[in-house]
Parts: structure tokens; C-alpha cells; sequence
């Protein structure tokens, strides 16, 4: 019994949902904190702080453990969601002719799987807007910089994984980030992917966009965007909370402060996530 | 005053039921719910029809047998309350009253109205009880001190009569309010301490059985129980759980 019921009983299915959910709640925390640094650092300095932020992310072996572990709970907590869902459909197969859930139920609480498929199917485009296009498109341009001459001439440099610059005539390109001297035919640096860039001109209108055609669709980008954080809004506002009590964690004294937290994270961590494309939109 | 009633209507487990327009003209806002269906029948009777089929037997609130799902609710729009001791007055007059039976998979219908609800039985029998010595040497109850507060929410937990509201008004037609109460009301006693474990998973599984849904805590059945059983009886219920499966040897 005890070994089954850990993978299949009702309870246990419930169990990995609210594990995996929480967990992406952590991961969300993480992931914000990162983000946050595109809106918070300007210029040549932000650009920089941001694509050795990218870079770190995508090698540091620790965090690629944490990113499987992340592409795990959402797989694993949106297929396990979904069974549960048609699980309780199938719970009551004559519906009622009149109902008034309204009057027991919160609305997010009776509709958490549409919302967590619409967040699935943002997390789908999110990625190939930005992971899938840093990861696999040929065109993905490295970090440059601009140096002015004195007679305001520019000198375009790739920023190297050294902290170094190397004038972009200088090198040529291999296998995405390798910078190879031509005359010498020698790796001489890597560069740094320009996410930064990717993302401003993703959500930003204008000019400015080093390597990249601007967005005429921008103003939709970050319309969809924002309401993908109400949606996540909506599904927190109901699940933080609910993965508590599916855990068994409840008390008198904790639960009006849990709850509050609760309400207060799922309110602004989709807000601070939000803030940062309409940002972009406003000032890039 | 008079109310149009819209009421299921089934012949047996196999047909197929319809809801029947019904016109009452002469209710009492005095009247209790069942008191306002046994008019119906009366006239029903008096037409040549055959009465509607619905369950109740204390008509005090303390049996659970009433059941219905009475305007989109579970016992109706009034809280804390079963058929039984619904008034008519929580109506107005010229109201469409829509009556169905309580709908789950694990509540097959018997006939218009009436519910199988032996699946709460069968969950009950798996583990919803203590094994005491009633051979003579009956020991006192109270030899074993308990504190106040676990005495009370013991209590609390053992109002539960077993209705199955909190089966019908939940999205997803899960039993767990009812189990978590039953579960509770022995486990917060040192008497049901000793088939704990065995108790929280045998009843579980049984639930599982008869074809309930996951609970996804929308409070639905907290909101709607007769005897307002209180939703921390489901954290106990999946904290036990947890420590009972990781725990236990079978
Ligand atoms: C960043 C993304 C997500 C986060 C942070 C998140 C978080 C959560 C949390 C904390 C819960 C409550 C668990 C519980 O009640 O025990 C939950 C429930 C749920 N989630 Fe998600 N979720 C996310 C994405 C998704 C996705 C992609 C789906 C896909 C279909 C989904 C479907 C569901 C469903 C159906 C429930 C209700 C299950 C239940 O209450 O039993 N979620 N989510
Ligand atoms: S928990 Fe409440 S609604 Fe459910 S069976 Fe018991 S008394 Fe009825
Ligand atoms: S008839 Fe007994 S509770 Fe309503």
C-alpha cells in the first residue's frame, strides 16, 4: 500500500503538484532577480551586467542542475495537472443542470488548470522567443561595444569571456562564440551572446538594436506578456496557498500570515515580472 | 406563495432521468424544504402522477439523510443548515426552484432524487473506527485524560453526519472533507492513536476506489457542509498521510 500510495494514491499526486509548484514559485523568485537587472542597469554597463548574467546562467554547472530541475517540475507538474483534471471531470459524469459555484468558491480556485495551460503555452513561446533563439538560431549576434575615435569615428569591439576587446575586423566567428584571429587562424577569445540586445529589441520600439531588425510587433509582445503574468497572478493567487494545505502545513497561529504572504507574492512577483518589458517598451 | 419546481426525474439506475416542470400554489413560508416536497407529492398523487422519490428521516438535521442540490447548492442557499432545516421563507414568491440529486460517480442514483451514498459506509468500514475491549472489562473513558482543546476539535470533527454535501458542491465531486473528519475525530485521541496509520491509509485507498476526485482545496465543501467541518481536518488528513506512507510497514 505505502509504496503505491506515494506515487498513485489521490493524495500523492497532490503532493508532487505542490512540490513542483512551489518549487517554480522559487524558481520565479530566482528568475525575477535576474531579469530585474535589465531594467535596473542602463546603457553600456547594463548591457554588460546582463549578458555576464547570461553567460553565467548557461555555465555554471550548478545551475544547469537547477534549469533540469526546472524543466522537470514543469513538465512534471503540468502533466500530473492535467491528469488530475480529467481525473475529477471523470469524478461526476452526469453535470449539474444549475449551479452556483460562485457562491462557495473563489474564481481562480475552480480554474486553475485553463490557467496553468495558458501559462504553459506562454512558457512554450517565452522560450523560443528568447532560450530557443540564444541556444539554436546561427544569427544570434555576440556583445559588442562601440569605441569612439577621436575624430568620432566608431571602432566596434566583441567584449570577450576575459574582460577583453577585440576589434570585430580582427576575428571572424566559429561555432557560434569562438572568436578566431584570421591571420594567426587561432582561437583567440570567446565572446558573450547578446541577450541583452535580443531582449530590448524584443520589447523596446526603436533604434538602438545592434544586430537586430526593430519589433514592429513589440506593443503586442508586451501585451501578451502582461497578460500572462495575470494569468500567473491568478494561479498563484489560489495555488501558493492550496500547495500549504496539500502539504499538510496549517496552523491557527501561522495561517493568516501564510495566507497574506501568499496573496502579497502572487500579486507582485507577477508585477515586478510584468514591469520589466513595459519598461523596455517606455524607455528602449 | 407560489414557485414553479424544476426537478430531476428518474426511473431506476439505468434510465435516463429529465428534469419535470412542477407548479405548487399554496406554500407556507413556514414550511421546511421537505415539507414543501411532501405537498408537491400529495398533488402529484392526487394528479395520477407517481411522487418524487427523496431521502430523509430525522428531519431535525442530525441524520444526513436529506439530501438535494437546491438551486445550484447542496441543501440549498441558506449556510450551516441541511434540507431538513431549510425554510421556504429563504424564497420568494414567483421563484423557479431548480431540485437535483447530489451528482457524483461515487453517489449512483437510485431513483429521482435518492443517492446510493453506501460508498461513505464502505470508507467508514475501512478504518473508521477503534478496537476496544467490550468483553466486560470495559475500561472507563475517562481514565484517559485528554486535553480540552483536542476533546473539542474531536468533537468538532465528529459532527460530521455524513450528509455528502461536501461531495456534491466540490468541482471535482472529492470526498476528502468527509474522510479528513473521520479520520480526525479518532486521530486527535489518544484512544485512535493506535491504528493511526493504518486507519488514514486504508481509507484513503478506499476512497480512492469508489471514484472520487482530487481535492484541489477550492473550500467549496467547508463553505457548504451542514455542520460547517472545518478545512484543517484535510491538512491533518495530508499530513497523516504523508507520515503514515513513508512510515508504515505494509
Ligand atoms: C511558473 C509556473 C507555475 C507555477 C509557479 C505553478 C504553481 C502552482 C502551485 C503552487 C499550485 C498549487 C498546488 C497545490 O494545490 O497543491 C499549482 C496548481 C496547479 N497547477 Fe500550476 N504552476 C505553474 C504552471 C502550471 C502549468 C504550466 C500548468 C499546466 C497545465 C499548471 C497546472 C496546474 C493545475 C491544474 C493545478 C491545480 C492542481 C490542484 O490544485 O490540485 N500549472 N500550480
Ligand atoms: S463533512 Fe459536512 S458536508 Fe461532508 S458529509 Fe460531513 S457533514 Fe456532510
Ligand atoms: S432529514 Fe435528517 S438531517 Fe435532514
Amino acid at each position: 500500500m505505502s509504496k503505491s500510495a506515494i506515487l498513485s494514491s489521490s493524495i500523492a499526486k497532490k503532493w508532487w503538484m505542490s512540490l513542483t509548484g512551489l518549487f517554480l514559485c522559487l524558481f520565479l523568485v530566482g528568475h525575477l532577480l535576474g531579469n530585474l537587472q535589465i531594467i535596473f542597469f542602463s546603457g553600456d554597463e547594463g548591457q554588460r551586467v546582463f549578458n555576464e548574467y547570461a553567460y553565467f546562467m548557461t555555465h555554471n554547472p550548478l545551475i544547469k542542475l537547477l534549469s533540469y530541475l526546472t524543466y522537470f517540475s514543469i513538465l512534471f507538474h503540468a502533466v500530473d495537472g492535467i491528469i488530475l483534471t480529467f481525473q475529477n471531470k471523470r469524478a461526476r459524469p452526469i453535470k449539474y443542470a444549475y449551479s452556483k459555484p460562485q457562491k462557495n468558491s473563489s474564481t481562480p480556485s475552480r480554474y486553475m488548470a485553463i490557467l496553468g495551460s495558458a501559462i504553459l503555452i506562454f512558457i512554450i513561446m517565452h522560450m523560443s522567443n528568447f532560450w530557443g533563439v540564444m541556444h539554436f538560431d546561427k544569427n544570434m549576434p555576440l556583445h559588442t561595444k562601440n569605441l569612439v575615435r577621436p575624430d568620432s569615428s566608431y571602432q566596434k569591439l566583441y567584449l570577450t569571456t576575459n574582460g577583453t576587446f577585440l576589434p570585430v575586423e580582427q576575428v571572424e566567428i566559429n561555432n557560434k562564440t569562438e572568436l578566431i584571429d584570421k591571420e594567426l587562424n587561432l582561437k583567440i577569445g570567446e565572446g558573450y551572446k547578446d541577450l541583452h540586445s535580443l531582449t530590448v529589441s524584443f520589447f523596446g520600439h526603436n533604434k538602438t538594436n545592434k544586430g537586430f531588425p526593430p519589433n514592429k510587433y513589440a506593443y503586442l509582445a508586451v501585451i501578451l506578456y502582461v497578460f500572462s503574468m495575470a494569468v500567473l497572478s491568478f494561479h498563484l493567487w489560489h495555488g501558493f496557498n492550496s500547495a500549504f494545505q496539500t502539504l499538510g502545513i496549517s496552523h491557527e497561529k501561522y495561517n493568516s500570515a501564510l495566507s497574506l504572504f501568499g496573496k502579497i507574492f502572487s500579486v507582485l512577483v507577477p508585477l515586478a515580472f510584468a514591469s520589466i518589458p513595459i519598461t523596455i517598451f517606455l524607455t528602449k | 406563495m407560489k414557485l414553479k419546481l424544476k426537478v430531476w426525474r428518474q426511473k431506476n439506475r439505468k434510465e435516463k432521468g429529465k428534469l419535470e416542470t412542477y407548479s405548487l400554489d399554496n406554500v407556507s413560508e413556514h414550511m421546511s424544504f421537505l415539507e414543501m416536497m411532501d405537498v408537491l407529492n400529495e398533488q402529484l398523487i392526487n394528479d395520477g402522477v407517481e411522487p418524487v422519490a427523496f431521502d430523509h428521516d430525522c428531519r431535525e438535521g442530525i441524520c444526513g439523510m436529506c439530501s438535494m442540490y437546491i438551486n445550484g447548492q447542496p441543501h440549498g442557499p441558506d449556510r450551516g443548515v441541511t434540507t431538513c432545516q431549510l425554510h421556504m421563507r429563504k424564497f420568494n414568491d414567483g421563484d423557479t426552484i431548480y431540485i437535483e440529486p447530489f451528482r457524483a460517480k461515487g453517489f449512483p442514483i437510485v431513483k429521482d432524487l435518492v443517492v446510493d451514498r453506501g460508498a461513505f459506509d464502505r470508507i467508514q468500514r475501512a478504518g473508521g473506527f477503534i478496537s476496544v475491549n467490550t468483553s466486560g472489562n470495559t475500561q472507563d473513558a475517562n481514565l484517559t485524560p485528554v486535553p480540552k482543546k483536542d476533546a473539542d476539535k474531536a468533537f468538532d470533527a465528529a459532527t460530521c453526519i455524513g450528509c455528502g454535501a461536501c461531495v456534491a458542491s466540490c468541482k471535482n465531486a472529492s470526498a476528502m472533507l468527509f474522510v479528513s473528519a473521520k479520520v480526525s475525530q479518532y486521530s486527535l485521541l489518544p484512544q485512535g492513536k493506535v491504528e493511526a496509520k493504518r486507519r488514514v491509509l486504508n481509507m484513503v485507498e478506499q476512497m480512492d476506489k469508489e471514484g472520487f476526485g482530487n481535492c484541489t482545496n477550492t473550500g467549496a465543501c467547508h463553505v457548504e457542509c451542514p455542520k460547517e467541518i472545518s478545512l484543517e481536518n484535510i491538512a491533518r488528513m495530508n499530513r497523516e498521510f504523508l507520515k503514515a506512507s513513508i512510515t508504515s510497514e505494509k
